[in-house]
């Protein structure tokens, strides 16, 4: 049975990327689909997070950085005019160790929507329970608004991250190992929400957990020492990989 | 044998390090002492509240009056100026060195910030009399000694203290609070002041508050441009006196009830100092508690 192919979201072509003189990527090309779950897999200092920052340009923020290559949203090169906090807008980004800032759970969801100057109470009011309830944490959270953030549960702050992301309105969220710091319930708590966002969302996820890959990603891409060693259909990847480098490290022989 | 000697000689230092940390104490407790001490005749005879509140101080008049109302409001006066001139020049100079200060030039400009906090303070009495007392007598009216020339200076003064306590706190905020902020698309100002300032806010109040305990507490870069007359102020151009004038200026000549109430007068002073230890206390309990930053 054929699909019509999803459209395309982000495209990274030719892509190579320095700090300093160190190559961390190595001619990079990587197509993320609309509406799927894009996985990166392969041991730590493979360039997987490196690349994952280079889609919405947080990269910026290291000045050794030196990007060569292209990479398009929507067919428009983020490297080229787009103002990048609007890109940032619309690609959201969730980070290894929940980071929600020092303020109540409701400021913490309004930041992003305030910061692009929407400031009437009753739209923020909305926005924050919309975003909690998509991030699956309103029940929760919903009789602790005025309470800090840094007060809830390491996992309700994760989820809290991502509903901060939520905030803003994105169509692509790039999450960076984001239940490394967890426990196994929040975890699987995480794993379910990012199954339901796919839907209305494009993913992409940095994971060391081979089996998150496997249980929630639609492709994977496996990184090894800067290149993309193989990428393509989870289930492929999973059940019968190409490249010998990629079985070895799927079945945990090195890594 | 060997042994026992080891053991006396660590005995040794630790009650050494024991009496130099006593001297210290020692020496806070006999200010205290002797300060409130030394207040309390005046108190007695005058009465707290008529010292306190009392705008005549006419020491040497028959009889004499001793009400230093008009420097307690002087103090106060000189010290909010130098806020209004001195925290955001001050907090706003901690945001650049900790966030946008080029690595070539940063140390350099550390240097002379830590330079401006090393400056004997009457130097900065020579820098008010010949910058600062000139010109507002040029462009405004007045003699130029006023609240105005003393909130400058000290505003210039409580700058270093204020920069390093604040750069320090905006440091400590984590990177990953301006990254969460730089990620929802906020620029780089944005995550500055709606994120690391609010996150810092505990350090950089109490970088404020060393601040004006160094305002309140400044006598001779005040004297030298504050006109000291005795009188309450009635514009920011008019001359004014603080309780540190008011003490160094009299000392010299004082004696008997006179003397008394000058000592009271530092009494009075060193009250402010204590409260503001009391709330800088707070505020960085209040930092530990809340898991915030200091």
């Amino acid at each position: 049975m054929l699909k019509a192919p999803k459209p395309l979201k982000i495209r990274v072509e030719d892509m190579n990327l320095y700090y300093d003189s160190f190559q961390a990527l190595i001619n990079v090309n990587l197509d993320v689909l609309t509406n799927e779950i894009t996985a990166f897999i392969g041991p730590s200092g493979c360039g997987k997070s490196t690349l994952l920052k280079s889609l919405n340009r947080m990269n910026d923020l290291i000045e050794s950085c030196r990007i060569t290559g292209k990479i398009t949203y929507d067919g428009e090169d983020i490297y080229g005019k787009m103002n990048v906090s609007e890109l940032r807008k619309r690609v959201g980004m969730v980070f290894q160790k929940p980071n929600p800032f020092p303020m109540s759970v409701y400021d913490n969801i309004a930041y992003g929507p305030r910061t692009h100057g929407i400031k009437k109470k009753k739209v923020l009011d909305q926005i924050v329970e919309e975003s909690l309830q998509n991030a699956a944490i309103w029940d929760e959270l919903k009789d602790r608004l005025k309470k800090s953030a840094l007060a809830i549960s390491g996992g309700q702050q994760q989820r809290l991250c991502i509903a901060r992301a939520l905030a803003i309105k994105p169509e692509v969220i790039l999450l960076d190992e984001p239940t490394s710091a967890l426990d196994p319930i929040s975890t699987t708590k995480i794993e379910d929400l990012l199954a339901e966002l796919k839907d209305r969302y494009t993913i992409v996820i940095v994971t060391h957990n081979m089996g998150q890959a496997a249980r929630i990603s639609d492709k994977t891409a496996f990184f090894l020492h800067g290149e993309i060693v193989e990428f393509g259909r989870t289930m492929e990847i999973f059940s019968k990989p190409k490249d010998k480098k990629t079985e070895d490290y799927i079945t945990g022989r090195f890594g | 044998m060997a042994k026992d000697i080891k053991e006396i000689r660590e005995k040794g230092a630790e009650y050494f390090f024991l009496l130099c940390s006593l001297v210290s104490i020692g020496a806070v407790l006999l200010i205290c002492y002797f300060i409130f001490a030394g207040a309390y005749p005046a108190l007695r005879d005058i009465g707290a509240w008529a010292f306190l509140t009392g705008d005549l101080w006419k020491p040497t008049d028959h009889p004499p009056s001793f009400g230093i109302f008009n420097m307690i409001a002087g103090s106060i006066y000189v010290t909010a100026g130098a806020c209004i001139f001195g925290v955001p020049v001050g907090v706003f100079a901690a945001v650049y060195m900790a966030k946008y200060c080029p690595r070539k030039i940063y140390p350099v400009a550390s240097q002379l910030v830590s330079l401006l906090a090393g400056i004997p303070s009457i130097i900065y009495g020579f820098f008010g009399m010949m910058m600062i007392v000139p010109f507002i007598q040029e462009n405004f009216s007045g003699n130029g000694n006023s609240v105005l020339a003393a909130s400058i200076v000290l505003g210039v003064m409580i700058l270093p203290t204020v920069i390093k306590v604040s750069e320090v706190s905006i440091r400590a905020v984590p990177k990953s609070y301006f990254e969460g902020a730089l990620a929802l698309g906020a620029t780089k100002e944005q995550s500055i002041f709606f994120v690391g300032i609010p996150a810092a806010k505990s350090g950089i109040l109490a970088g404020v508050i060393l601040g004006i305990g160094r305002a309140i507490g400044e006598t001779m870069a005040v004297v030298m441009v504050a006109g000291n007359s005795n009188i309450l102020p009635e514009s920011i151009f008019k001359s004014v006196r603080t309780l540190t004038a008011n003490i160094v200026l009299e000392m010299g000549y004082a004696a008997g009830p006179h003397y008394d109430a000058i000592v009271a007068t530092g009494a009075v002073l060193f009250v402010f100092i204590l409260m503001l230890n009391i709330v800088l206390n707070i505020i960085n309990k209040g930092a530990q508690t809340s898991g915030g930053l200091s």
